[in-house]
């Protein structure tokens, strides 16, 4: 692995180079913000299969890499995006069809479990969970486990506190940390070695990016070196963690970016009324997702006037005047 | 006066917050009903988000607790690991309340928000916990906001996900949990609570045209109502502010 200098790319070639089947997987972002959507529309058009996705709350991005059948396993915390969809169509019929293994966590766990990965130890305690089937009832049973290398043995362990009763807690819940394969997060600024800069909410993208052996950066703006080091307080990954770097403007699309757009409520509340019918979904996904050469060719066949739409006041960061309420597609 | 079913959900929720907590919330109602507590009956209690904004300045509703709409005038905007370490935290533990929903309860306040039918074979499957188990392992009291209706009050959940009283008075105690459990439910019928000696949930209150009885009616667990009085229909200041400072746009009303 390159260390230093420069790591840019094509998205094509990123996804490519890094992107395996079977690959394990971990995408940034929040539910409809900061999802890596160009990254994960390119993971569909290059058809790649059997992933095994880790996820707290990536709402979107995780239902299209599911509605795509890119995946096999996924363990996750929650599958939805909010009002547009409180529990994510394709996600759930997945789940009900049996297409796809689960294993379920907390939001806290998840995160937990990728700074463990991030810090290099097997495990994290926390006491989320105690009494509940979160701990109780497995979504991989014992045999997969075990046949599987690349998963712990247990999903979850419980552990009278060694310590006694230091900190008058008796009990924890031990989290097996997360090491993905590969980890794609979207920033608003990134330089050519990887050094990266989010604005607003970081979520849990730094130990998300950190906990991977790979991790792919797609960014809106793409600068020198000194730019960012000139206020390296606001940076929060530094480029020692970097692969590969892409530029892609409107690489969250149709998720948020904070400071630069909003999500798109059309394509949102469209795409949860198509995910509901097998035949609109596949139509979906063949006419708006494969048969588009590159992200740049899916934000052109919906017109400037939708970009602007979503453009972000400077100030507060989201499109203040945006019609939440009853998006139509024309 | 008029007002909707959600409106007095949303305001019944309001009254229960106080100037001193903080007030952890999901999306949709809940987050409503911790704005409104904010325009209407306390304007001290500062509102916060799993995904790390703390006292956002909300000048529009989100959509989502990931909606950009929350990171916008925060006092700091951090991830996941912080929010829910502020839970978990023994300090600020107790001092927030967390508002939740669910698609099954059972009498001891415990969730379900992950599976209809059997956890391998699933007749629906739902969202799954989020941050809901971690808020309800971790905080001093939650408010919950239900549906009234009989499959959603169950005598055994099809899978618990958030954890309330467990299975009793020392359940949680016994699981290794901290202090804390559902405080209120509160449905479009009536508001309930938890008996400080059996953590059963009983009535507390029924909305002005509802009975004890077609509440009972609509569970499938039967609750003391001894104690239920008639809950106070929303004022014209609560409605005004609600409707007027929260959701102008009735993107959730």
């Amino acid at each position: 692995m390159k260390i230093n200098g420069n790591k840019v790319t094509s998205l094509h070639d990123a996804i490519k180079a890094h992107v395996k089947d079977g690959c394990h997987l971990s995408i940034g972002g929040f539910t409809i913000n900061r999802n890596p959507m160009a990254a994960v529309y390119e993971i569909i058009r290059q058809g790649i299969r059997n992933l095994h996705l880790y996820a707290h709350s990536n709402g979107q991005g995780i239902d299209e890499l599911v509605g795509a059948k890119t995946a096999s396993c996924l363990e996750i915390a929650y599958g939805g995006t909010g009002r547009f969809a409180s529990t994510c169509i394709r996600f759930r019929k997945a789940v009900e069809k049996k297409q796809i293994k689960i294993e379920d966590y907390s939001n806290y766990q998840m995160t937990l479990r990728f700074l463990a990965g991030a810090m290099g130890v097997p495990f994290l305690p926390t006491r989320s969970s105690l009494g509940t089937d979160i701990i109780k009832k497995w979504g991989f049973p014992v045999e997969f486990r075990q046949k599987n290398s690349r998963l712990p043995d247990r999903k979850l362990v419980e552990l009278e506190n060694p310590f006694g009763a230091w900190c008058d807690i008796k009990k924890v819940v031990l989290v097996p940390a997360v090491n993905p394969d590969v980890t794609i997060i979207h920033v608003q600024k990134a330089d050519f070695r990887g050094n990266c800069r989010i604005e607003g909410l970081t979520f849990a993208d730094v130990e998300q990016a950190k906990a991977a052996k790979i991790l792919i950066i797609t960014c809106e703006d793409l600068l020198d070196d000194d730019y960012l080091k000139n206020m390296p307080d606001r940076n929060q990954i530094p480029f020692i963690h970097a692969n590969a770097v892409v530029h892609v403007p409107y690489g969250a699309y149709p998720t948020a970016c904070y400071r630069y757009y909003d999500y798109d409520p059309i394509y949102l509340k469209a795409y949860a009324e198509k995910a509901k019918d097998d035949k609109q979904y596949h139509s979906y996904l063949e006419n708006t997702i494969l048969n588009k050469k590159s992200h740049r060719d899916l934000l052109d066949s919906l017109g400037r006037e939708r970009l602007e739409m979503i453009s972000a006041d400077k100030n507060r960061g989201y499109a203040k005047n945006l019609d939440r309420r009853n998006p139509v597609e024309t | 006066m008029d007002y909707t079913l959600k409106e007095m959900m949303t305001i019944v929720a309001a009254r229960e917050i106080r100037n001193s907590d903080i007030v952890f919330c999901g999306t949709g109602i809940s987050m409503l009903a911790a704005m409104a507590a904010k325009n209407i009956n306390a304007p001290q209690s500062v509102i916060f988000f799993e995904t790390g904004a703390i006292d956002s300045r909300l000048e529009d509703l989100p959509l989502a607790v990931g909606d950009s709409r929350i990171m916008y005038q925060t006092s700091s905007n951090g991830g996941l690991l912080d929010s829910f370490a502020t839970m978990q935290n023994r300090f600020t533990r107790k001092h927030i309340v967390g508002i939740l929903g669910a698609a099954q309860i059972d009498i001891y306040g415990n969730l379900n928000s992950t599976v209809i039918g059997d956890y391998d074979e699933p007749e629906v499957r739902f969202s799954g916990s989020g941050g809901a188990c971690d808020v309800a392992s971790f905080v001093s009291r939650t408010i919950i906001f239900m549906k009234q209706e009989k499959r959603k009050f169950k005598k055994r959940l099809d899978y618990l996900t958030s954890p309330g009283y467990l299975n009793g008075p020392d359940g949680r105690e016994k699981a290794g949990l901290p202090k804390g459990g559902p405080d209120r439910v509160i449905t479009d019928m009536g508001i309930m609570g938890f008996d400080d000696h059996t953590r059963q949930m009983f009535l507390k209150g029924y909305y002005p045209g509802i009975t004890p009885e077609l509440i009972l009616e609509n569970m499938e667990f039967k609750i003391d109502t001894s104690r239920a009085k008639e809950v106070m229909a929303p004022t014209p200041d609560e409605l005004e502010l609600l409707r007027e400072k929260c959701d102008p746009l009735h993107l959730i009303l």
